[in-house]
């Protein structure tokens, strides 16, 4: 799935990285907690978070993630959206529930990162 | 031969994982990449944290020395009592501001534990906590 696809599907907004949108994601990953997404994401993973503090960004660069998505239609501060800009990031926000973003892009064909470590993607398998 | 060696502030959330993307930089630019990079980015971000939500401040350094990249951090204080506990998946002490930011989850110590090849912790009440991590340069785990 593209990050293009995803737009469509969450008719989400995009808040940077509009020059991105073909990239390619091979799963996804709901989290607020940092600690879980750094145990099992992987950088074609695209990200659904209801947090938009600098951790999220720190994390991304940690995992040199390409997309994040943040739910119920939260925006960052101006100077996370730059940051983000900086990093190359696409960021978009939806305005749904964490919940309806995950069920619409799994609807779409998307499936979650591996639980354990190392293990494949449900989609790559 | 290379060190490197930062400081990190208790309860400095705003620059708190600075010092690990210089880390990951530093590295990049020296050829290493690929799992072994991400193993070592992910444990000095979960160390950092750990120094910012626990410690009363400390130092996290990286070096480079024969086939391993050894990432170590030291603290001041408190110490960890029960590192048996700490050592587990889901077990935490960390407070709400933490929680806030999106850590205390209880995942820190098992995540760099999960990512080195080699892991020695030791830590004493009132004294410090020392965690020694090894990375195998183009080997080791999940290669």
């Amino acid at each position: 799935m593209t990050i293009e696809d995803i737009v469509s599907i969450l008719d989400a907004r995009v808040l940077c990285g509009e020059d991105k949108l073909s990239l390619v994601v091979m799963s996804a990953c709901c989290s607020d907690l940092m600690s879980d997404v750094l145990a099992f994401v992987n950088e074609k993973t695209v990200l659904l978070t209801g947090l938009t503090n600098m951790h999220v960004l720190r994390t991304a660069e940690i995992l040199d993630l390409k997309c994040l998505i943040f739910t119920r239609g939260k925006v960052p501060s101006d100077e996370i959206i730059e940051r983000a800009r900086q990093m190359n990031l696409v960021v978009l926000t939806a305005n749904k529930t964490m919940f309806t973003c995950a069920g619409l892009l799994y609807d779409g064909g998307l499936r979650g990162a591996a639980m354990t470590w190392n293990e494949e993607t449900e989609e790559e398998k | 031969m290379i060190a490197e060696s930062f400081s990190v502030e208790k309860g400095d959330y705003l620059r708190a994982g600075e010092a690990s993307t210089k880390m990951k930089n530093m590295l990049k630019k020296l050829g290493i990449g690929g799992s072994v990079l991400r193993r070592i980015s992910v444990a000095a971000y979960e160390v950092e944290m750990n120094l910012v939500i626990h410690s009363l401040g400390g130092t996290l350094s990286i070096d480079l020395d024969g086939d391993y990249i050894w990432l170590v951090s030291e603290d001041i204080g408190p110490g960890i009592p029960d590192i048996e506990s700490a050592m587990r998946e889901g077990y935490s002490t960390a407070d709400e501001i933490a929680q806030g930011m999106g850590f205390g989850a209880g995942m820190g110590i098992p995540n760099m534990k999960r990512n080195a090849d080699v892991f020695e912790i030791e830590s004493e009440p009132n004294k410090g906590t020392k965690i020694k991590m090894g990375f195998l340069m183009g080997g080791g785990k999940s290669e």
